[in-house]
């Protein structure tokens, strides 16, 4: 029973921890004031430069046990973080410096990044010639998933703690020191300002674009980072074209829930990834029929539009989104 | 006011207004641009000629008669639900709802179509439908618009969530609806055609294509000719006038969105009913997030709105053909259309403001009182 559950958990987890570098990178993003609706996009763009990074390497390899785990890891990872800088920056040289509207720029993204996954996915499997439509990066895979050895040895503690791979445990560092980022230096605190009052904050001296470009484009790359381990680890290798599904979205939706705190994702990432799974497995009492599953797949986005209306209802300060969330600013306008 | 420092090489500044010509050719020269790095693109991608592609994609629109009226159905549709959201978008309200609405309509349909498609005559089950469907959209944009107005609770957020509970219902309802448990509902009623809508001169989509020209006619009259379109331009520029000259803004916000949620109602209607004679959760197939490229490209302007809805259906019919002739994969549509996005975007800038730069006589930085 505990390992029952213990297993649940891990897998809760693994489901979560894309979630949590998507909500993470949002979060950054949306803190400057930037309305970034193309993070679905630039996960995929994220998921499938790794793909490609990682499918030409095993290609240059005389045979899978040559591969060096170093750069089994880094080169997917690189390609991974290039491919979601290059979509940052055309998100924020679109809105920033062209002022244009935000979320017309950040659907036109998400359009544009889904089509570059699945065309170039669409390309590699023609290349890789294989009979069904994906792409199996076994070896690489593994060397991702390289987790503690000891893990398996500590039981239910190991699982649910100790059994995950190191994107894993780079995510929750990531959304802590964001967190930490955010409410206690001085970085943080200007860009909570830009992201409040770009007026007040240009007043004060704060360069308004640089903190823009800057989260935005940081938290594209900590976004794209979920589309990398998804592949590489949850789905182990293997690339479909539309796999990814609508997670981007369920990343959009945790930042709200968490109420634009990075280090409270970690715990409702898992939360999330734990609801979307109790649907897949059959733990909730359906009574025979399959369609009531479809009706749990539901509750994150229900639970995300709760705590929308209650933050709103009790409006309390600290809980609001960012006030200049959406606008653009232009000096000459203050 | 410059002191030591010295004149900065350009600066920008918002023009005041700008003839309708000039804009028009700042945007046709945003289109030849993404084109030429659509050329570009596709060259170094695929290695096929870029003028193949261009001819591809216009003959994936006007190749043959039946793929012209694939083209119209296509515009009609995407009108429809940019013709949804363009009086929430004038007023300001971001709504990216459109998807869950035009599904929440078509699930009406279908919903009517399978319970009562042989227990009433046709005329009277296809009002039934109409009623249905326009209610329960109207029901569900009125829900975000309820909170909007009552607590200013962030509708973009609110609109895209209430997107995702529509297709699990969808979802739902097609597993409760399928006796062979695949998840998938056939066509509806194909024996019978109940529900179906009629099809007028042996032309399959004219019905869709004539409906929603009236209503292109009637939310054009509406916004541009009568009271509601007044207030709730004024809303969309200033609430604080707005109240100060006595809209009641929340009545105003609620209202136009009810009539938001009526027009996805009729687009699922329409796709229900009209055309595909079924529902997935693939009904809307994205339409309510182009929507909003299609209504904020043309500026709100439902006249203008044929034009983008085209432009971005001839898009979409040219990357099928382009996936059917080169066996490349459809989603280089996809890319395409982004790049060509991404220049339109781009090029407002250049109509709403002006770059000056540093006339010779400032270089020094003289300073001016």
């Amino acid at each position: 029973m505990l390992d029952t559950l213990a297993f649940y958990i891990s897998r809760a987890v693994q489901q979560g921890i894309p979630l949590l570098f998507g909500s993470t990178g949002e979060t950054l993003t949306e803190k400057s004031g930037n309305l970034n609706l193309g993070i679905p996009g630039i996960m995929y763009v994220g998921g499938i430069c790794g793909v490609i990074g990682a499918f030409f390497y095993e290609r240059s390899l005389a045979s899978p046990a040559d591969i060096n785990t170093f750069l089994a890891v880094f080169i997917p990872m690189v390609c991974s973080l290039a491919g979601s800088l290059f979509m940052g920056l055309i998100y924020c040289f679109l809105t920033v410096s062209l002022r244009a509207n935000q979320n017309v720029t950040g659907l036109a993204l998400t359009t544009f990044g889904v089509g570059v996954g699945n065309f170039f996915g669409g390309y590699l499997i023609k290349i890789g010639g294989s009979s069904v439509a994906s792409i199996a990066l076994s070896a690489t895979s593994a060397c991702f998933r390289k987790s503690l050895p000891f893990a398996s040895k500590l039981g239910a503690f190991g699982t649910v703690f100790l059994s995950y791979s190191f994107l894993a445990y780079l995510a929750v560092l990531i959304s802590l020191v964001a967190g930490i980022l955010l409410r206690r230096s001085r970085v943080g605190l200007h860009l909570r300002a830009v992201g409040e009052n770009p007026g007040t904050a240009d007043a004060a001296g704060i360069n308004i674009s640089k903190y823009k470009y800057m989260a935005t484009c940081i938290g594209s790359m900590i976004a794209g980072l979920g589309g990398l381990y998804y592949v590489m680890d949850y789905a182990s290798g293997v690339w479909s074209n539309d796999a990814f599904g609508d997670r981007g979205w369920l990343a959009i939706a945790l930042v709200i829930f968490t109420i634009w705190r990075p280090d409270t994702g970690v715990l409702a990432s898992i939360l999330y990834g734990g609801l979307y799974i109790l649907s897949i497995n059959n733990i909730l009492p359906t009574g025979g029929a399959g369609a009531v599953k479809e009706l749990y797949k539901m509750l994150p986005y229900v639970m995300t539009i709760v705590v929308l209306v209650l933050t709103s209802v009790r409006n309390k300060k600290e809980n609001q989104p960012p006030a200049a969330l959406g606008l653009s600013y232009f000096r000459e306008e203050r | 006011m410059n002191g030591s420092g010295h004149t900065p090489l350009f600066h920008i500044s918002k023009r005041s207004a700008l003839p309708w010509y000039l804009s028009w050719a700042i945007r046709l020269a945003a289109i030849v641009l993404a084109l030429i790095v659509c050329a570009l693109v596709t060259t170094l991608l695929t290695g096929v000629s870029p003028l193949g592609v261009y001819a591809t994609i216009i003959q994936g629109s006007f190749g043959t008669v039946r793929k012209f009226w694939v083209l119209l159905q296509e515009l009609a549709i995407l009108l429809c639900v940019s013709l949804a959201v363009t009086p929430a978008f004038k007023m300001r309200f971001w709504n990216i709802g459109g998807e869950g609405q035009v599904l929440i309509g078509g699930l009406a349909t279908a919903a009517c179509m399978f319970y009562f498609g042989d227990k009433m005559p046709n005329a009277l089950l296809i009002l039934v439908m109409i009623v249905a469907s326009i209610v329960a959209a109207a029901i569900w944009a009125a829900i975000p618009a309820f909170f909007k107005a009552k607590w200013n609770t962030n509708e973009t957020l609110f609109t895209l969530m209430m997107n995702y509970v529509a297709i699990q219902l969808v979802s739902y309802f097609c597993n409760v609806w399928d006796r062979k448990g695949s998840g998938i509902v056939g066509i509806i009623n194909p024996r019978t055609q109940a529900g179906w809508f009629p099809v007028i001169a042996g032309k399959e989509y004219l019905l869709n294509v004539l409906i929603v020209a009236v209503l292109t006619v009637a939310v054009y009259t509406y916004l541009r000719y009568t009271k509601h379109g007044y207030e709730l331009s004024v809303v969309g520029e200033s609430e604080r006038t707005a109240r100060y000259v006595g809209i009641k803004v929340e009545k105003v916000i609620l209202r136009t969105m009810i009539l938001s949620g009526a027009l996805c109602g009729v687009a699922g209607l329409l796709l229900v009913g009209g055309t595909d004679h079924t529902i997935s959760t693939t009904t809307a197939g994205g339409r309510g997030f182009t929507a909003v490229m299609v209504s904020w490209l043309a500026k709100f302007n439902p006249i203008f709105m044929v034009l983008t809805s085209f432009l971005l259906a001839f898009l979409s019919r040219g990357s099928s053909q382009i996936a059917q002739n080169f066996g490349l994969n459809h989603s280089f549509g996809d890319i395409l259309t982004g790049i060509i996005l991404f220049f339109i975007i781009g090029s407002e800038f250049f109509i709403n403001y002006r770059i000056s730069f540093r006339s010779a006589g400032e270089k020094e930085g003289s300073s001016h009182a």
